[in-house]
């Protein structure tokens, strides 16, 4: 039991960090606090980034194999951890000026922080669903943090009705699964799972879970929520939906298939290859339409986890390492992007129109700059670092014999470069029109936008070694 | 498999039993019904007043805050009571997970109190 405990340290230190902060808040100053507790937090998810990443070695289960601790887990949380503490940051001032920030809003993120961190260590359909649940739990919640707001609690309520949908979807897959393994922990259920000759109700429930996972990744078919909620969230919110909780969706995905069905790679291979080749040409094709940027990048999430599923769908140790890769790089760019969303405003008040970047350059020719590499990295032009992401998981596909998956990446991804180069386009060569926006001069945001954009080429070097730790991790998952 | 599919059979039947019955009973209605509106019929029923409003009424949130609460307490007491009859049984882990589950219900609760959501002014 101590040993136990001592393996979730970190996630009970953090539960309690959380239930700490809800109570001293609530009994003194309340919102007065909101912003030291937002900074307190970001200090608490560096702190544990750091603990996580530098402790920790080999692999250790816990509760008889409910928790799993290994090289996958740990490189999965520090990712979780870092870009939830970067968008923190960007969001304080943000909401301090509009009147949202109070002292829910770090807490919530920390419980969903925490429930993410169960899931990327779930070694057990039940642990993975209580890491799920919690993590969704929180996100309802912040999704509709502007109250007084019709559009921000219609995404708070449209984001619970199918977020509780796909919940139901997984659970009744998690049932079938028991049934016909008999047994609830992953290294149980491998034992049934062999390739060819599944159980037909193993087989069902592998798909039913295959679904319930491709919502929480917002995998077409099952994207319709994704536009909605992050046009309707505040924007802080959006970017959050935008890179931890993909990242941890993603990571339990991985886990569940080669954890729970890893000798029957053919069996789920054909479901995540169909996810993935859907989702690049949908969000690729939707996206053209658009003209709310948010809602844009919401396509543009729905394409990346396409990509980020074509590497699943290899099957291979080469996959998993791709996926973990292009994941750490689109939650990088999505950053910066979204710092850059997030100074859009006009006297004030913020806009999120595309057309409103008209001849942005002319004004802030810098951040018109690093936005221009994120663009560029976010559609995959070679010399960015998105480009090595892509190239990444087109090698595991190719390697793993699926070369018409690979085509029909590369494809999508054409396709998907218009609509990034028509922003830069707008910012470059636009017309001229009365309603600009005038850039908030917030130097966190600058710094984040910055910085985003700086490892966007310097990280071409050696990807700050970031390859090596996610090759670690990918042969920790699959073997 | 035909085995195990068969031991499904009973309740195939009663989903056709259930499922047939009740399309029965509805289109007896539609079939044999005699159908005669006029507008006092149609009209919507009210303890014999005409209606005072639209039947969508807005309610106070707080009554769903209490339902909320209810629920969570009710649901407290569904685990209490396993783990009270087993007592002897399980083991100080498990006494101490009930603590911890009932602490963390407990600092739920005291933030919604603080924060206002019972006061009805």
């Amino acid at each position: 039991m101590a040993t136990d405990l001592t393996l979730i340290l970190p996630e009970v230190f953090m539960a309690c960090f959380a239930m700490l902060g809800l109570i001293l808040a609530v009994y003194t100053s309340k919102d007065g606090m909101a912003s030291q507790l937002v900074w307190a937090t970001s200090a608490v998810f560096l702190v544990m980034a750091i603990w996580i990443g530098t402790t920790g070695e080999g692999t250790n289960v816990a509760f008889d194999g409910m928790f799993v601790d290994d090289a996958f887990s740990r490189f999965c949380k520090v990712a979780i951890l870092l870009s939830a503490a970067a968008i923190l940051l960007m969001s304080e001032g943000y909401m301090a000026d509009r009147g949202i920030l109070r002292f829910e809003y770090p807490m919530l993120i920390v419980l969903a922080v925490v429930g993410m961190m169960m899931m990327v260590s779930a070694g057990d359909l039940m642990s993975l669903y209580m890491g799920l649940e919690l993590q969704s739990l929180a996100l309802y919640v912040v999704a509709s943090l502007r109250r007084d707001s019709v559009k921000s609690t219609e995404a708070g309520l449209k984001y619970f009705v199918l977020g509780a949908l796909s919940s139901g979807l997984l659970l009744y897959g998690a049932s079938l699964v028991y049934g016909y393994s008999g047994t609830t922990l992953f290294s149980g259920i491998i034992q049934t799972a062999k390739s060819g000759d599944m159980s037909l109700g193993l087989l069902f429930g592998l798909v039913f879970l295959a679904a319930g996972f491709a919502f929480k990744v917002s995998a077409v078919p099952f994207h319709m929520w994704t536009p909605d909620v992050y046009e309707g969230s505040p924007t802080p919110i959006t970017a959050f939906f935008a890179t931890a909780p993909k990242l941890a969706a993603m990571a339990l995905f991985a886990r569940v298939m080669h954890d729970a069905f890893g000798s029957a790679v053919r069996d789920w291979q054909q479901i995540i290859a169909f996810l993935s080749v859907l989702s690049m040409f949908l969000g690729a094709v939707a996206a053209i339409g658009q003209t709310n940027i948010k809602r844009l990048m919401a396509f543009s999430s729905i394409a990346h986890m396409g990509y980020a599923l074509m590497g699943l769908a290899a099957g291979t140790v080469l996959g998993v390492q791709a996926m973990l890769v292009y994941m750490a790089i689109y939650v990088t760019m999505n950053v910066g992007t979204f710092a850059f969303i997030l100074m859009m405003q006009r006297d004030g008040q913020p806009v999120t129109d595309i057309a409103s970047l008209n001849l942005y350059a002319r004004r802030e020719p810098g951040r018109a700059l690093a936005m221009l590499v994120l663009l560029f990295s976010l559609a995959g032009v070679p010399p960015m670092l998105g480009f090595f992401g892509k190239l990444y998981v087109l090698r595991a596909a190719y390697d793993a014999g699926l070369i018409w998956l690979a085509v029909a990446g590369v494809i999508a991804s054409v396709i998907g470069a218009f609509y990034y180069l028509r922003i830069v386009f707008f910012m470059y060569f636009g017309d001229e029109t009365d309603e600009v926006m005038t850039g908030s001069k917030s130097p966190i945001l600058s710094g984040f936008l910055m910085a985003s954009a700086t490892i966007m080429v310097v990280g071409i070097v050696n990807m700050f070694g970031i390859e090596g730790a996610a090759a670690f991790a990918a042969t920790a998952l699959v073997n | 498999m035909d085995e195990m599919l068969r031991e499904y059979a009973p309740i195939l039947m009663f989903l056709a039993v259930a499922i047939g019955l009740g399309l029965v009973l509805i289109l007896a209605a539609v079939v044999l019904a005699v159908r005669n509106p006029d507008p006092e019929k149609v009209s919507a029923y009210e303890c014999g007043f005409n209606a005072f409003d639209d039947a969508r009424m807005k309610f106070d949130v707080r009554f769903y805050l209490v339902s909320i609460l209810f629920i969570i307490f009710d649901l407290e007491i569904a685990f209490l009571f396993p783990w009270a009859v087993a007592f002897k049984d399980i083991s100080m882990v498990g006494f101490w997970s009930m603590m911890v589950f009932l602490a963390v219900l407990t600092i739920g609760f005291a933030y919604e109190w603080k924060k206002g959501a019972l006061e009805w002014q």
